[in-house]
């Protein structure tokens, strides 16, 4: 998650102090890991600098922090080009699989076993993620059901990897012999 | 002293058991030792590949099969040896079915078709149609009760058929791929009835699905594999009572 285009996101809503901003952080997008002040105030202060928001006078009051924020014009941009990008397809746990069974089966270990294991933990953490997602609301639910989707897709590519795993180990063996 | 009088937090008697299945279709094997125990009230996924045997399990479990070898138990009973008729009132009383596709009879209501398993097991009419209503909030039918099923979406076709599998108030539901004809939205829709219904009921589930999504709503998973059950999360540690034995793993869990 993009810490600093998020809230800017935020501010883009509506102009706010830095307290509202790490709540509404939190409720969204903090999925129980919630943002440090210290963050919210180092990243505001940076795109303070970079011209992206302004700080209003400190107005009087209780409390650490009684400075407005809004974004500015060159903020705005960045947001609205931020949605509008797509990004980066990069399916990063699938290349951890992948090398841990191809490298089970260089070292002749049984990637059988490795990938039952990984089975195991996949599922227990999809049921963990249903049952949350059971009670949680409609936002939470939407996160939850992202994270469902992709343990099932490396699932998927664990099943078709087992059926297969005879014909790739032949293939590996075979890049192994022609090389020393 | 007997397991079954240590509480429940020993292995509880399984409701449902199958024994070193053995079942095979002419030359064709599909079960090939397949052992499974299914505790009370607990929801069971049985997962595996197209053509794995999961499908025969539960239908050897259910008494629709009988298998080759091996022993099928219900409530402490052994299944496997009675007759078809008394399978077939066993099927009727204790057990309730869903499947992927058609249960239900397009011609009739929504209403008949929920109440019809009770009108075959000779409750009078009115009871049987006051059961059937009962059930159309618990399942979001409220306006749907006198709809022919013929004219009724896929969804709800499928809540009607968890409503008829659950309104003679079965011990056991027995269900095969449930949303396997279902979108992902309408799928958890039925998924999420079907576990909170019966957590309600206290009935028992054995699930099968090739779908980790659906198998994700269950207690516990159990993966078939060329025609054997294996366990597809480490068993919970062994319980240990003061004065008792130690529980009996479960027999899968020998195999792996």
């Amino acid at each position: 998650m993009s810490v600093p285009v998020t809230l800017l996101g935020l501010l883009k809503r509506e102009s706010s102090y830095g307290y509202d901003l790490k709540r509404d952080y939190d409720t969204y997008f903090g999925w129980g890991r919630a943002l440090p002040f210290g963050q919210v105030y180092a990243t505001l202060s940076r795109l303070a600098r970079d011209g992206k928001v302004s700080a209003g006078q400190v107005e009087p009051g209780a409390g650490p922090d009684r400075k407005r924020y809004a974004i500015t014009e060159l903020g705005a941009r960045e947001v609205e080009e931020w949605l509008r990008t797509p990004i980066e397809p990069e399916p990063h746990l699938q290349t951890l699989l992948f090398s841990k069974v191809v490298l089970s089966l260089i070292l002749g270990r049984s990637a059988r076993t490795y990938l039952d294991t990984q089975r195991a933990a996949h599922l227990e953490r999809m049921r963990q993620l249903t049952e949350l997602r059971r009670s949680a609301d409609s936002v939470d639910a939407l996160l939850a059901d992202h994270a469902l989707f992709h343990l099932e897709a490396d699932l998927r590519w664990i099943d078709l990897t087992e059926a297969r795993l005879a014909a790739i180990a032949k293939t590996i063996n075979r890049h192994e012999e022609v090389q020393p | 002293m007997s397991l079954s009088t240590l509480g429940r937090d020993l292995s509880p008697t399984p409701v449902v058991e199958g024994r070193s299945l053995v079942k095979s279709f002419g030359r064709t094997p599909a079960l090939n030792g397949a052992s499974v125990r299914v505790s009370p009230a607990e929801v069971l996924a049985v997962m595996g590949p197209s053509g794995s045997g999961k499908s025969t399990l539960l239908h050897c479990l259910a008494g629709i099969f009988v298998p080759d070898a091996g022993e099928v138990y219900f409530d402490g009973q052994r299944t496997d040896r009675l007759g078809e008729t008394a399978r077939s009132q066993l099927r009727r009383t204790d057990f309730g079915f869903l499947f992927q596709f058609g249960q239900l009879v397009p011609e009739l209501t929504v209403e008949d078709n929920i109440a019809l398993p009770l009108l075959l097991g000779g409750r009078p009419r009115r009871d049987a149609y006051a059961a059937a209503r009962s059930w159309l909030p618990r399942l979001g039918l409220d306006d749907l009760g006198s709809r022919r099923t013929g004219e009724v979406s896929g969804g709800e076709g499928q809540r009607v058929a968890l409503a008829r599998a659950l309104v003679h108030q079965p011990k056991v539901l027995f269900a095969d791929e449930p949303t396997g004809s279902l979108d992902s939205l309408t799928g958890e829709i039925v998924m999420e009835l079907l576990v909170s219904l019966t957590r309600e009921e206290g009935t028992t589930v054995v699930l099968v699905t090739h779908e980790a999504r659906v198998a994700a709503y269950s207690d516990r998973m159990v993966l078939v594999r060329d025609g054997q059950v294996t366990l597809a999360e480490p068993p919970p540690a062994p319980a240990v009572a003061a004065d008792g034995p130690v529980a009996q793993p479960h027999p899968q869990s020998l195999t792996r």
